[in-house]
């Protein structure tokens, strides 16, 4: 069953050059049916990354690029007078797709911000007194430059709750970056790749995160480690408990993508600055303290 | 007013100090007890009204003059087992007019601990431990519930305290066996400890052993090795009285000098017996007929009477095995003949009388006798245990007038009517019998199998023993007090005829009682050093060492059994265990695990360090990730684990 993620993997690899370990994240983030947030410079490959992703997972794509003037109806969509049939007729906004990137998300008014990040926690979306469902499976890449940030709304930390997790991608290494310039534009390499995974098969792996077994001694880690973070010092808040929750699937995500039955440590570490990061820092930066995920992750022994 | 005890925790604690005081109640003074009574019922109405507590001054007051309450009812004295009982008693329910927080919760119930000990100086019986036993229960309930905030549910504190009493039964039996028992006063209780115990006496006057028969306490228990002799040969001999005054018999000049015992010729099987006797606060020791000179206990005589005394008195139960002979002749002749035959002027002159006209149809001392016996037997006197009250000419009016009497009338009437013939005689008082209990296989002799016989001196056989209550009432003697009595009025309880269910509880009941004693309260000095020189243990100093290490390691133990619970039992801690075997293997091999290292990661770094150990490195990690983080539901291979860890060599 897990055959197909690992051609998947291999195929992203060949596309996103150099950044094996962003790209399973990535594929965890999707499987355990979160949401991602990239946080980069512009350019470095945050579109490829998710029309490679949508191309080879086999899901549909749109993308939206947030401006400040962008209204919530532009995302959602909106019911227009159709003449013709003398009825109102809804004409759905980008957020029907399978896979979303939402650009720059943090030059959106918040408004505009909120009804995406509603729309992804709720799976669903209300226009005008009607309720549709959004289709499954649903993610969204959303990318902000925090390089710039004139002008912008950063994400508030409850919002940024609402992401599984925030990965950065980064300059590519150098032998990847001799092999970008020397290769064609990846963009033409993704049209010619097939997709690997039905959006049927991509559900039934989602239904099998959650069968992933967590053994009390892996509860018992995962407990030292939120609570460790609730004794940090300087930090009034440490993890949430929807946060310990998140981290706890996102494991069980990567240890269905490793082949294991059951997760061990090294899951919870290797997703534990993804998903924990951007929750943990805000707060940090907000008060001042300089706290990083993996500081608590070299902190805390495995009991 | 009650934020450190809640009313209802308050009762609880005064029922508990009612419970705990009241045995002492029938020792104490009367006006004690009802102090005690109205300062329990004063401070449970007081917590319910929310009354003040007594100013100062009263409680002062009340205080002096309880101490001089104790002082008067005592004799001036406040030590002393009655009289520091009894200051304890009072003080401690004193204590509850100023209870006032929680500190004084604690003094009270620590009082109560020590008032439970007071106990066992006055009854060490089993229903005493029994009692206290539930008492210890209830007061550590008392204390579990004073250590927390609002009241509990009696299921709880009771279940807690009999847990924590459980618990403490390993250190109460190593202090049991270990404790250093130190013979003489220091260890031993005052001279007035123990209930007032019935038991021969060294006087026998009319009506001294009838009283006796109303007692059913046990004298002592006898196991014998061997054949058990029949109930009439079964005579237990003890004191022996040669002196009358015209009432009573006394023991007027008895030989006791080590060595010196009766000239006996012994005849026949001995027989080999254990004596277990309770305290009689004299020196005699009982024994079955004539004992051998070469069997009696150390510290013990045996007096040319044939009596066995021990060097002290017997305050506290003991054991003693004898040799004894049932079949015997004692040849000796009185040093003394005259103090045999001396008779007080003036008294019984009808007995005189009749003694000397009789004595001219019998010339031959044994024919005298048996015609006396004869006399008893043939005409109507009555065997019974209400004779009439006799005046200044006992023995006349008994053998004249009343005719009805128990052992030592016709005892004494024989033995006045042997001297009064010039036949040299004496009474032997002890107990004659005892019942089988079939549980134990023991004999119980009780209080009310004493009896009273007499022994003839007879050319040329010596002294020789007359029962003179076989001629009238022969069930006695073959079979028990209760066949030769059952037909009479006013028999006591005891001896009035046993159901089967009776019979059978009794007897159990006296079993458990017999091993209570022997196990428990006959542990003194001597079985504590033979029962420790088994182990090695025979000086005092060594045992005071291990005393003191046992206790510490139970205590250590007890420790180790609640940190133990406190941490978490799982059944991958298995697995979590052979993993350390292999991280201690590792350490020592200069790869210590990192503390937020997971497994995989520990073995690849060691793996990449020491490329030889890799495959046999992952098998096991792929093993205990297994065991503990359940990858597969199905298999914990546990097993395979230890057996991998175990055979991992890291040279």
């Amino acid at each position: 069953m897990t055959a197909p993620l690992h051609q998947a993997l291999q195929k992203l690899d060949t596309i996103i050059l150099g950044k094996p370990a962003q790209l399973r994240l990535a594929m965890t983030c999707l499987l355990a049916r979160g949401h991602l947030l990239i946080e980069d410079i512009p350019g470095v490959g945050k579109t490829t990354l998710a029309l490679a992703l949508a191309r080879v997972l086999g899901l549909d794509f749109q993308r939206v690029q947030f401006t400040s003037d962008l209204l919530p109806a532009d995302i959602l969509g909106v019911s227009v007078y159709e003449s013709r049939e003398a009825t109102f007729r809804f004409h759905p906004g980008p957020i029907f797709s399978q896979l979303v990137l939402a650009d720059e998300v943090n030059r959106a008014s918040p408004k505009t911000q909120s009804a995406l990040l509603e729309a992804m926690e709720e799976r669903q979306v209300t226009v005008e007194g009607t309720t549709r469902r959004l289709p499954e499976p649903f993610f969204v890449i959303a990318t902000q430059n925090p390089a710039q940030q004139i002008g912008t709304f950063p994400l508030p930390e409850s919002q940024l709750d609402r992401f599984l997790m925030r990965v950065s991608l980064g300059y590519p290494p150098p032998e990847a970056e001799r092999a970008l310039l020397q290769e064609r534009e990846r963009r033409d390499l993704l049209a010619e790749t097939p997709s690997v995974l039905a959006p049927a098969e991509l559900l039934a792996l989602q239904q099998q995160v959650q069968q992933v077994r967590t053994a009390p001694a892996l509860i018992d880690y995962l407990m030292a480690l939120i609570q460790r973070t609730r004794e940090l010092p300087g930090l009034r808040q440490g993890l949430s408990p929807r946060a310990g929750l998140a981290l706890r699937r996102a494991a069980q995500a990567w240890a269905l993508i490793e082949g294991r039955g059951g997760v061990i440590p090294e899951d919870v570490q290797a997703v534990f600055v993804a998903v924990v990061n951007h929750r943990l820092v805000a707060a940090a930066e907000r008060e001042g303290a300089a706290i990083s995920a993996e500081e608590v992750l070299a902190e805390v022994a495995i009991p | 007013m009650n934020e450190y005890l809640p009313l209802v925790s308050l009762w609880r604690l005064l029922a508990v100090l009612a419970l705990v005081i009241s045995p002492h109640v029938l020792r104490l003074p009367v006006w004690e007890t009802a102090l005690i009574a109205a300062v329990i019922g004063w401070r449970a109405l007081a917590a319910y009204k929310q009354w003040r507590l007594p100013p100062v001054w009263l409680k002062l007051g009340l205080t002096a003059l309880a101490f001089i309450g104790v002082l008067w009812s005592y004799q001036g004295r406040i030590s002393g087992q009655n009289a520091g009982t009894a200051l304890l008693c009072v003080m401690a329910a004193l204590k509850l007019l100023e209870f006032r927080d929680r500190r004084d919760v604690m003094v009270v119930v620590f009082l109560m601990y020590f008032m439970l000990m007071t106990h066992f100086l006055f009854s060490q019986e089993l229903w005493t431990v029994a009692y206290l036993i539930v008492c210890v229960v209830a007061t550590t309930a008392v204390l579990v519930e004073c250590q927390h905030r609002g009241a509990l549910a009696p299921r709880f504190t009771l279940r807690k305290g009999g847990a924590i009493a459980l618990q403490a039964l390993p250190l109460m039996l190593l202090l049991f066996i270990l404790f250093p028992r130190i013979p003489g006063p220091l260890w031993g209780l005052p001279a007035d400890a123990g209930a007032a115990r019935s038991g021969l006496s060294d006087r026998m006057a009319p009506g001294d052993i009838s009283s006796l028969i109303e007692s059913d306490e046990t004298a002592f228990r006898v196991t014998f090795d061997g054949a058990v002799p029949p109930p009439a040969a079964r005579y237990w001999r003890g004191p022996v009285f040669d002196n009358f005054d015209g009432r009573a018999w006394e023991e007027g000049f008895a030989t006791l000098v080590p060595g010196y015992g009766p000239e006996v010729d012994l005849r026949g099987r001995p027989v080999r017996y254990e004596i277990t006797l309770e305290p009689n606060r004299a020196r005699w020791l009982f024994a079955l007929d004539m004992p051998d000179e070469s069997s009696i206990p150390e510290d013990a005589i045996l007096g040319r009477e044939g009596q066995l005394l021990a060097r002290k008195l017997v305050r506290e139960r003991r054991r003693y095995t004898l040799t004894s002979f049932t079949d015997y002749r004692m040849a000796q002749t009185p040093q003394h003949p005259r103090r045999y035959l001396r008779l007080p002027d003036g008294f019984n002159p009808r007995t005189l009388d009749f003694a000397q006209r009789l004595r001219d149809q019998y010339p031959q001392d044994l024919d005298y006798a048996r015609a006396i016996l004869r006399i008893f037997r043939e005409q109507p006197y009555v065997y019974t245990l209400q004779p009439p009250a006799l005046g200044r000419h006992s023995v006349d009016e008994f053998l004249f007038d009343t005719r009805r009497g128990f052992c030592e009338h016709y005892s004494s009437a024989f033995a006045v009517l042997m001297r009064a013939a010039g036949v040299p005689s004496r009474v032997v008082t002890g107990y004659q019998g005892g019942q089988l209990n079939e549980f134990g296989g023991y004999y119980v002799v009780r209080q009310s199998d004493a009896h009273a016989w007499v022994e003839i001196w007879v050319a040329p056989d010596g002294w020789i023993r007359i029962d003179p209550t076989a001629a009238v009432a022969p069930e006695r003697i073959e079979q028990s007090i209760e066949a030769a009595l059952s037909e009479l009025e006013g028999l006591p309880g005891h001896l009035s005829a046993r159901t089967r269910l009776r019979y059978y509880l009794e007897a159990r009941w006296d079993l458990i009682n017999a091993q209570w004693n022997g196990l428990v309260l006959a542990y003194g000095p001597e079985l504590q050093q033979q029962f420790l020189s088994r182990f090695g243990l025979d000086d005092m100093r060594r045992m005071i060492l291990t005393l003191t290490i046992a206790i510490t390691g139970t205590l250590a133990l007890l420790g180790l059994m609640l940190l133990r619970k406190a941490a978490p039992a799982r059944t991958e801690d298995a697995a979590l265990r052979e993993w350390h075997r292999l991280a201690r293997k590792l350490t020592r091999a200069g790869l210590p695990p990192r503390p937020a290292e997971g497994p995989q990661d520990y073995v690849e770094r060691v793996a990449a360090a020491r490329p030889s150990w890799a495959a046999a490195l992952r098998h096991i990690a792929g093993l205990y990730l297994h065991s503990r983080y359940q990858l597969d539901p199905e298999t914990a291979p546990l097993r395979e684990l230890a057996h991998a860890v175990r055979s991992f060599r890291t040279s």
